[in-house]
């Protein structure tokens, strides 16, 4: 039953051709309209698009960029120039550290940072404690094994496939991460390092254990760690967690774990 | 059948005198500034990121073929199947067939305005198919049997008890006025149906075309849990939606929560390029890629509006438009509502039955000045005004006009038709508000302003 229903290239080429056309004539910038006086639709001239006749996968990328890099507000020598202008993040580790605990506040995160790993034992200890859990679900991990053997939990592994069923009974997920974002305070998950698509959401609270060395100052660095460490082989799936699950679809009042985890639990272990 | 203006007028007139509708919306919007500002405050320069952020969209829809064909490639290779659509009809019968294909019966979804903007839920219950709604919003309303309220808060136009209404009568709990309950009463409702769905249909945020990979931008984890449980992923995309690079996303995904939610970055930004891969733990068996062109190209073809497909959807115009405010998001009877639904509604849907959303606006520019990648806004809501009058010019107010230049030319008889104008205004009183009044559509609802008693050019030479 795996017939295609259609034949896909028809409306491929049609759209791709309708595209070509449209283009022949160059848009103005955005807010050009301002200071330019409005002409009519036909007294528009057709200028010949850039870089219209390569074909992607033989166009240097620095060539395609070249274009944007003409422009003064990134003419900082890289399109990476942006960063500036996004919310600042100091360079030293403990102000990094400071901003992602401020953030955690705001998000209803709980953040700690553990001196030691018997210190995030017995945090551990006194969380599972805290709220009564039962069954956990993880994956094989470095951080995650030693923390997993001293909880002495019923725990199911996600890594070799698993029963959905059995992981929506678990009251926590215990993940490792990729990084952890200062700037905007959150975790970086991928499907392959940090136990596959639903251990991070489908239980109802999420614990993460973070090395002191996964905290990134922004958004830009962890995409750049996700590039350097992956580099033409992604995962196929990459989230930014940023606090527990969230609405304000009613009466725009914030209730937290509307799908997702009700609580984010972050370990930072030094 | 009533025309889309005249609904267009009734619904607006009845909703701007509802003062509850009116101060609910205020309400509700003015949480959203105060962080949304908190938020803008903290970037390096909030006007220097749009800068970047319109370039950067600028060169995606400029280049649109290379980056859609550079994005297709890469996700196939990553053994997602793709189909191109010409318009919704193509897509709703490919995604139909698709779906019987796998004998599937039940169906996921999280928020896809792409999707409301070819009715899929409607033709997906026609062919029998279980169709839940999983973000909270969105499920209110499909409960309702409504269309979405705002493009990004569906429900925001209800109130908590509305809600505890619809949820006793539809899902028979009990009635309560707290929003966290209300909240877990969706949540449980929906938590079974991620593990049972056979399909998990999602719409996207962004398409990344160096990588191959969607990414959706949400708060519930509710499209977290569709695109990673059920066996069959389905993605509907606009072909719009594409940005060149990966590391764009540092830029658009938080400014798309600030100008969006008021918020520094939303709950959850996922990155999806394929299905489970050999070695991986979970994920769906098969990833499918609609990409729509339902007449964008059409809004492509329009040199002067192309920058109108720079939209990433964040609703940041329809929040500070004075007239979104007052007539609400139903009264546009479009899929996008506020300023940039009157922009392209009439490419989409046609621009003769459409125009008169572009004359919905005080042309104040408060949309474009809230837009993220500023789109010109309000002067393609003049553009769309010119284009319907070229092509289907009005006699009359195309008289009308000549006339008044023909007055405002001829100062002496200006001069003259102040002082009629005058004398007028004292008989008015005896028609004020009566059918035989010529100003009824203004003296309805506000007092006329008064001709002043001396022009200034008669004060001045008196001075």
């Amino acid at each position: 039953m795996t017939a295609k229903p259609f034949k896909v290239n028809d409306d491929k080429k049609q759209i791709l051709a309708r595209i070509k056309s449209a283009l022949k004539a160059t848009a103005p910038k955005s807010g050009s309209h301002d200071t330019e006086p409005t002409l009519g639709r036909d007294e528009i001239t057709a200028i010949p698009p850039l870089s219209q006749e390569q074909s992607p996968t033989e166009k240097p990328a620095e060539a395609q960029r070249e274009f944007t890099n003409q422009l003064p507000i990134l003419n900082n020598g890289s399109v990476s120039g942006f960063q500036q202008w996004l919310p600042a993040v100091k360079e030293d580790w403990p102000s990094q550290a400071a901003l992602f605990a401020a953030n955690s506040v705001e998000l209803k995160t709980e953040f700690f940072l553990c001196e030691s790993e018997e210190d995030l034992t017995a945090r551990l200890q006194a969380l599972k404690t805290e709220c009564n859990w039962t069954k956990a679900a993880s994956h094989q991990g470095e951080l995650t094994a030693g923390v997993l053997q001293t909880l002495g939990l019923p725990t199911i592994f996600t890594d070799g496939g698993y029963e959905i069923d059995e992981l929506e009974k678990c009251d926590v997920g215990i993940t490792e991460c990729e990084a952890l974002v200062a700037q905007t305070g959150s975790v970086l998950v991928t499907n392959r390092s940090c136990g596959g698509r639903a251990l991070s959401v489908l239980p109802p609270h999420h614990v993460v254990i973070a090395r002191r060395e996964q905290l990134l100052p922004d958004l830009s660095a962890a995409f750049a760690l996700l590039q350097s460490k992956y580099s033409d082989n992604y995962p196929t799936m990459i989230s930014f967690i940023t606090g527990p699950s969230r609405t304000g679809d009613i009466e725009r009042i914030l209730v937290l774990g509307a799908h997702g985890p009700k609580r984010l639990t972050i370990f930072c272990v030094a | 059948m009533p025309t889309s203006a005249g609904t267009f007028k009734e619904s607006a007139q009845r909703l701007t005198s509802d003062l509850d509708h009116r101060f609910h919306i205020q309400k509700s919007l003015k949480g959203y500034e105060t962080k949304r500002d908190e938020n803008k405050s903290k970037f390096g320069s909030w006007a220097s990121a749009r800068d970047a952020a319109s370039e950067i969209k600028w060169d995606a829809i400029n280049h649109l073929d290379q980056y859609l064909t550079e994005f297709v490639d890469k996700i196939e290779a990553r053994g997602a199947q793709v189909f191109w659509a010409n318009d919704g009809d193509r897509a709703r019968e490919y995604i139909v067939e698709l779906i019987r294909s796998k004998n599937a019966k039940q169906i996921i979804k999280s928020k896809t305005m792409t999707s409301e903007e070819i009715h899929l839920n409607d033709a997906l219950e026609k062919a029998g198919f279980e169709v839940a709604e999983s973000d909270l919003g969105e499920y209110i309303v499909q409960l309702r049997s409504e269309p979405p309220y705002h493009l990004v808060f569906p429900a925001m136009h209800l109130t908590r008890g509305q809600i505890s209404e619809t949820f006793t009568k539809e899902l028979g709990s009990a009635p309560t006025d707290s929003p966290e309950e209300l909240t877990m009463i969706a949540r449980e409702v929906m938590r079974h149906k991620y593990c049972t769905a056979d399909i998990g249909i999602s719409g996207a945020n962004f398409a990344v075309a160096e990588t191959g990979m969607i990414s959706i931008t949400e708060n519930e984890g509710n499209a977290r849990l569709t695109t990673s449980i059920p066996r069959v992923h389905i993605v509907l995309l606009g072909i719009e939606k594409l940005l060149p690079k990966m590391e764009d996303l540092a830029l658009f995904l938080p400014m798309l929560a600030t100008s969006g939610a008021g918020q520094a970055l939303t709950c959850y930004n996922t990155m999806i390029g394929g299905p489970r891969q050999p070695g991986e733990s979970d994920g769906p068996e098969e990833m499918h890629v609609i990409l729509l062109d339902n007449r964008r190209t059409e809004i492509l073809a329009d040199p002067e509006q192309r920058d109108a497909l720079h939209c990433i959807r964040c609703g940041a115009c329809l929040n500070v438009c004075p007239i979104f405010r007052n007539v609400g998001g139903h009264s546009y009877a479009t899929t996008y509502q506020g300023p940039i639904g009157s922009v392209i509604t009439p490419h989409l849907r046609g621009l003769q039955e459409w125009k008169h959303l572009s004359y919905a606006s005080s042309l104040c520019g408060a949309c474009t000045e809230a837009c993220p990648v500023k789109i010109d806004l309000h002067h393609h809501l003049l553009h769309n005004r010119r284009n319907a009058m070229q092509e289907k010019p009005n006699r009359l107010e195309k008289l009308a006009f000549k006339g008044f230049a023909f007055v405002m030319n001829r100062p002496a008889l200006y001069k003259a038709l102040t002082r009629v104008g005058r004398v007028l205004q004292k008989l008015h009183p005896i028609v004020k508000a009566s059918r035989l009044d010529p100003l009824l559509p203004w003296t309805k609802t506000r007092e006329f302003p008064a001709v002043a008693p001396q022009t200034f050019k008669d004060y001045w030479s008196t001075r």
